[in-house]
């Protein structure tokens, strides 16, 4: 997924009084709105239609993308403008640190219900209280057209660097994913990636880029993928080629022997809402089995559903476009992005711009 | 001798005039590009941005390859471009002042700027559809036979180039037509009494006598062209980065203003100098 890592600005850098007018939403005065900044997949009306109809509310979702922006929209709101927030996991901290995320009742959330390995309590917790709950997570590995290639070929991530598949292969345009990926694929550890393994996995991403075609976002990546521009995409995953696969079922995702990176993005709510209680139950709405199925099928993307127990409302189609039975294999073989201080983020932005020029 | 009463109050009902422009220029232009000026002498230390004066986005710039690459690869496609450009852009124009009938020109003209009327991005993604591997072009050729398998004409400098091309042939078509328009068929009769064949004609007479309508154009087009990142990034396949796109970087994913600032001044030196190049040129030619 797209997002950024961006750097502390300075507050009087970043406001603008006619950005921060047309950012905030408008002051929700009946007690029946909700206002949630969140990524595109929450904007699918078959997720958020069953709550509002339940619950009798209006959600008002703004769609950001990068932890960067959202950070940005918040700063130029008043306190109380947001109810709840979709954000990247791995910035939960970031969140807590901001002091924008309230604690939620962890009785009231079924964390036992999901994939152990994505409960991220390191993240999603501070001091035993529950800021945070992961909703959704997923891989990015490698995406392909299955009647193009061999699929064998897919279980061995050295084939991306090697002429087998030259002038066939799209690269996902995002340096975290994608230095990940490779570091993944030489055999290191993602959590204790250092400065001074920068250099061979620099080395492999420039043979990389020697035998891909382009170098692209999402969006045209997957039309790549889909148009038979390219064959295989690095850096994809089921988010990528799981929402096409009833027009698309030629397209195919998995993730090698040597593994994958995993992504997970979590649901909060903000500490300065008016509506807590309704907030918490758009949180347990979303991270309930029906929710989770829905969002793991949303329409901007799809990936999978954090709560194990979401399977029960999946069709098979969808679990076949999941790899639904795969997931206890595949997350045992998946490791988390890399996390960066600013030096270490800095060099990486670095290598990946090298390689685009390369 | 002191200026009169009267002298004075034209002076000032002149400055009256001149100054709601006076004031958006300095609002708008000058007053930015001085913050951005002075943002391209702090650095960002961490996650923070220092205001501290500092050369060393600038020696970045010079020492890092891939900062410097972008601008060579930004001069290599604009001069790319704007050579083929002209090489296209003249003989159309010269058709429609000189072979397409006067009450016809103007639909002509109409004709060549037509696609100037769609938005920028939709046609560079047009041109995606017709140069991609499954792509007009392509099926075309394939189907007659021609090639065996498709041509990479996207996802690469060439892609980037058609784009391009495509776009500015209609600029400079414009410029060169105004110039040709104006031109006394007297020159050509002169230069026909003299003894010039039409080769000689247009060689020694028309050309020249139109250069500043091509240096104008040209200069459009490498203003415009060197300062775009939209068709590089959709036809270019990231394959290479223009130094837009480095810019682009430094805000969309680092957040390093200061970066993105001094590159913007280096971007902004060298089209001032093509500038220069231009005006002194174009001087030279008057006097």
């Amino acid at each position: 997924m797209t997002k950024t890592i961006l750097g502390g600005l300075s507050r009087r850098m970043l406001v603008t009084t006619a950005a921060a007018l047309s950012l905030a939403p408008a002051a929700a005065s009946a007690q029946d709105e909700l206002n949630a900044l969140v990524w595109c997949d929450h904007t699918d009306p078959a997720l958020v239609e069953p709550f509002e109809k339940a619950n009798n509310v209006k959600v008002n979702l703004k769609e950001y993308e990068g932890t960067g922006a959202a950070i940005s929209i918040i700063e130029q709101s008043r306190p109380g403008d947001w109810d709840v927030l979709v954000i990247d996991a791995v910035d939960v901290p970031r969140a807590i640190d901001m002091d924008i995320l309230g604690e939620m009742p962890a009785d009231k959330l079924p964390l036992n219900d999901l994939f152990p390995e994505v409960r991220m309590d390191a993240t999603t917790t501070k001091d035993g209280k529950v800021y945070a709950v992961t909703e959704k997570f997923g891989y990015n590995t490698i995406s392909y057209d299955k009647t193009k290639v061999d699929p064998a070929d897919m279980e061995d991530l050295s084939v991306v660097w090697s002429d087998k598949y030259k002038g066939r292969i799209a690269l996902y345009d995002y340096y975290l994913p994608m230095v990940g990926l490779t570091a993944v694929g030489i055999g290191k550890k993602t959590a204790d990636l250092k400065q001074d393994d920068l250099p061979a996995i620099k080395e492999k991403l420039f043979e990389m880029k020697k035998v891909a075609r382009q170098v692209s976002d999402v969006v045209a990546s997957q039309t790549a993928l889909a148009t038979g521009e390219v064959d295989i995409v690095v850096g994809g995953g089921e988010w990528l080629t799981a929402g096409l696969s009833a027009e698309k079922p030629n397209l195919d995702w998995t993730i090698p022997k040597q593994g994958a990176l995993r992504w997970a993005q979590s649901i909060g709510v903000f500490k300065d809402s008016e509506k807590q209680d309704l907030a918490l139950k758009f949180v347990q709405y979303i991270v309930s089995p029906e929710g989770q199925a829905r969002l793991a099928t949303s329409s901007c993307y799809w990936a999978m559903p954090a709560n194990a127990k979401a399977g029960e409302h999946l069709t098979d189609q969808q679990k076949t476009a999941l790899r639904w039975d795969k997931q206890p294999e595949y997350l045992k073989n998946s490791q988390l992005y890399p996390v960066a201080d600013a030096d270490m983020d800095a060099a990486m932005q670095d290598i990946w711009t090298e390689t685009l020029q390369q | 001798m002191a200026a009169t009463a009267l002298e004075r109050a034209e002076r000032r009902k002149a400055w009256a005039f001149a100054l709601p422009a006076l004031l958006w220029t300095g609002a708008f232009f000058l007053v930015p590009f001085a913050y951005m000026a002075a943002i391209s002498f702090w650095t960002r230390q961490g996650r923070e941005i220092v205001a501290t004066w500092t050369l060393d986005n600038y020696i970045a710039f010079f020492v890092k390859a891939h900062f410097f690459k972008g601008l060579v690869v930004s001069l290599e496609i604009t001069a790319t471009v704007t050579i083929i450009s002209i090489l296209l852009a003249y003989p159309l124009a010269w058709i429609i002042a000189e072979r397409v009938p006067k009450k016809w020109q103007r639909f002509a003209l109409i004709m060549a700027i037509l696609p100037f009327w769609t938005s920028y991005v939709v046609r560079s993604y047009s041109w995606l559809l017709v140069l991609s591997k499954g792509g007009v072009v392509n099926q075309a050729l394939l189907w007659l036979g021609v090639i065996a398998e498709p041509l990479e004409l996207s996802a690469n400098r060439t892609g980037t180039v058609i784009g391009f091309v495509h776009f500015f042939v209609m600029l400079l078509t414009l410029t060169i037509y105004a110039n040709l328009i104006q031109l006394s068929p007297n020159y050509r009769r002169a230069a026909a009494d003299l003894g010039a064949n039409a080769f000689q004609t247009f060689w020694f007479v028309v050309l020249p006598l139109t250069l500043p309508g091509i240096m104008v154009g040209a200069f459009l087009t490498f203003v415009l062209c060197i300062g775009d990142y939209i068709t590089p990034q959709i036809l270019g396949g990231n394959n290479e980065l223009v130094l837009p796109q480095v810019i682009m970087l430094q805000l969309g994913r680092r957040a390093d203003f200061p970066m993105a600032a001094a590159l913007s001044l280096v971007l902004m030196v060298v089209v001032t100098l093509a500038y220069i190049a231009c005006a002194r040129w174009l001087k030279m030619e008057r006097t």
